[in-house]
């Protein structure tokens, strides 16, 4: 019988005594977990591996969600070799803004790859990453994509550049830009494309402004978008082409229009400072950082890193392709566009609701 | 020595699970003062997520309230081939992760619905989503009260005359009250906070379509915990107050509590 149990309708009485007992119960174990959590123990091991090449022990990869079947093939190649034979995993796969949050509060990580480097910044803030971890040969990432547009098969609505994509009639889904990564590298290939056709920084809002009324749904993920997507909603999504290859390779029925001025996409790769096993997750991630390696994300329709492995594949190259640098980088932008309160973007959709709430 | 040992034991519970929550929640909000925690809470997107809520909220339980009250006058006073199995499907929405309720729902009720009804990036697709799983809430509620319910009034009422109609409104539904009241307050507590089944079909359009929970998420995908939990506390509230006004309203009609 579901009803909200009162005091008056519990099967006993209740006695003073025991709410008050229940009640020092909780107060104790409240109090002692505020103090035993300040003396964190971290155990550092000193890397056991001398001069022998092989790596032994446990990884733990975290990572966000669109590589998880990458990762399955290039955990394969990887005990395949001579240094990564000995080498087990154990694999998390989430949202990346999840997965930061995640490793903050403490999921054990010797490997993290995120999508975009802001969420890599999460994790220096606490510590967790060193704030060198992009002085690598690869600038700290570990694959590039770029933003493309997924359209309907045979392109009925002729979307071929960014205008088309605020003609009239024209429906746009993109993810939520405050809870998606993946919707923020949008809308700044959106603003970035604008002003590299030579339009002023007022001129590329307004853009973000049209680009925002078309948006016919806004859904909370990536993923979530492309689901829409293929539920028939909209005429346009805007997605990474890593993701966009994937759900063509598995036979949905889309197409891929690539913009001709377009961001490029950025993945970071990094071994956590408090590694438990630094030396078999830095041999992980060099051979993710290899030609081996790169060969197999591209395989995967991951844009490699390293130009000789990304000229073996015929990816489709934009007349512009930009880089969040050449727009201030991810922190200036983050603040200046993404705060949820002050944002560029935060100011556009209240202007846009404001206008249109009454609709 | 039970005595003390049984509320001691619920004390500790509803303390662990529900007040500490609850509590490390009110101080998250206002860490950083009262003026961080009333700009998160007056922010325009804010305030539309919460009243859309709450609106809806209210909607689906004063709907549902009714469609569960026929529902299960079906199942108690009816018979009809397959009512075993109607019967076990009413619990579905509850065994179903809400998310794929919300393909589920996008499926039916979207761009390719096979009932050409599409209510997908619309309010529609909100109060159908939460219609979805809260109706359980308000037929289980109502279905074990109607099943005892003592027949004898209402035929001694019938054969002083009385229709069917005064029938139901004098003697059922007076009896029946209590329960559906529950059913409601129930059903509104869990449409406030429902999330994977509404999000999808919702379109998540700021001021349109975004519920408090996505925004809520949003806010804590964007660093901004502070607000997160801000928006959240006055989600908390209200659902309080509701849940209160259905006590009060309870007293004010003499509607004995559910039991």
């Amino acid at each position: 019988m579901l009803t909200f149990p009162t005091l008056r309708t519990l099967p006993f009485r209740v006695h003073r005594t025991g709410a008050a007992v229940g009640a020092l119960a909780v107060l104790g174990l409240v109090l002692s977990a505020c103090g035993t959590s300040s003396s964190s123990s971290t155990t550092t091991t000193t890397a056991s591996t001398s001069a022998s090449a092989a790596a032994t022990g446990s990884v733990n990869l975290v990572a966000y969600s669109t590589p998880k079947p990458t990762y399955a093939a290039l955990i394969n190649a990887f005990n395949a070799t001579t240094s990564g034979s000995a080498v087990t995993f154990s694999q998390s796969y989430g949202a990346s803004g999840s997965q930061a949050t995640a490793v903050v509060n403490g999921l054990p990580a010797d490997v993290v790859n995120l999508s975009l480097a802001p969420d890599m910044t999460k994790l220096v803030k606490a510590g967790i990453v060193s704030p060198k971890w992009s002085s690598t040969a690869t600038k700290g990432m570990v694959t590039n994509s770029i933003v493309s547009f997924v359209v309907r098969p045979g392109n009925p609505k002729h979307i071929t550049d960014w205008a088309s994509l605020v003609q009239p009639g024209v429906q746009v889904i993109t993810p939520n830009p405050f809870s998606s990564g993946g919707a923020r590298w949008n809308l700044m290939a959106a603003y970035g494309a604008q002003l590299h056709l030579g339009k002023s920084e007022a001129q590329a809002t307004a853009y973000l402004t049209d680009l925002l009324k078309h948006t016919a749904a806004q859904p909370s993920s990536a993923s979530a978008a492309l689901q829409s997507f293929l539920s028939g909603e909209g005429d346009v999504l805007l997605s990474y082409e890593d993701a966009a290859l994937y759900a063509q390779k598995k036979g949905e029925p889309i197409s891929i229009i690539t913009p001709p001025q377009t961001i490029l996409i950025q993945n970071p790769i990094a071994v956590p400072l408090k590694s438990t096993n630094p030396s078999a997750a830095k041999a992980f991630t060099d051979y993710l950082v290899s030609p081996a390696g790169q060969k197999i994300w591209g395989q995967q329709g991951y844009r490699p890193v390293l130009p000789a492995v990304a000229a073996q594949f015929k990816f489709p190259t934009p007349k512009t392709l930009f880089t969040i640098d050449s727009l201030g980088g991810w922190t200036k932008v983050s603040t200046d566009f993404f705060n949820p309160s002050t944002g560029v973007v935060a100011k556009i959709e209240q202007g846009l609701g404001v206008s249109t709430s009454h609709s | 020595m039970g005595r003390v040992v049984g509320p001691a034991l619920a004390v500790t519970y509803l303390s662990l699970l529900v007040v500490l929550p609850l509590a490390a929640l009110f101080s998250h909000a206002f860490s950083s003062g009262w003026s961080s925690f009333w700009n998160a809470v007056s922010q325009p997107e804010a305030v539309a997520a919460l009243k859309l809520t709450l609106l809806s909220s209210l909607a689906v339980a004063a709907f549902n309230g009714v469609a569960g009250l026929v529902i299960a006058w079906v199942l108690v006073r009816d018979d009809f081939r397959g009512k075993s199995l109607v019967n076990a499907v009413i619990d579905l929405p509850f065994a179903l992760p809400t998310i794929v309720a919300g393909l589920t729902l996008l499926t039916l009720y979207g761009p390719n619905s096979p009932f050409h009804l599409n209510v997908a990036n619309t309010r529609w697709g909100i109060l159908f989503a939460l219609a979805f799983v809260t109706l359980p809430f308000s037929v289980r509620s109502v279905q074990p009260v109607l099943a005892e319910l003592d027949r004898e009034t209402e035929e001694a009422a019938a054969s002083l005359g009385a229709s069917s109609g005064r029938v139901l409104w004098r003697i059922i539904l007076p009896s029946l009250a209590p329960a559906m009241l529950a059913g409601a307050g129930l059903a509104f507590a869990r449409a406030v906070g429902e999330y994977g089944s509404v999000v999808l079909i919702s379109g998540n359009l700021p001021f349109k379509t975004e519920v408090a929970s996505s925004w809520i998420f949003s806010l804590s995908q964007s660093d901004a915990l502070g607000a997160a939990a801000a928006v959240s506390v006055v989600l908390v509230l209200i659902a309080l107050l509701v849940l209160l006004g259905i006590g009060l309203l309870r007293r004010r009609f003499d509607i004995p509590e559910a039991v």
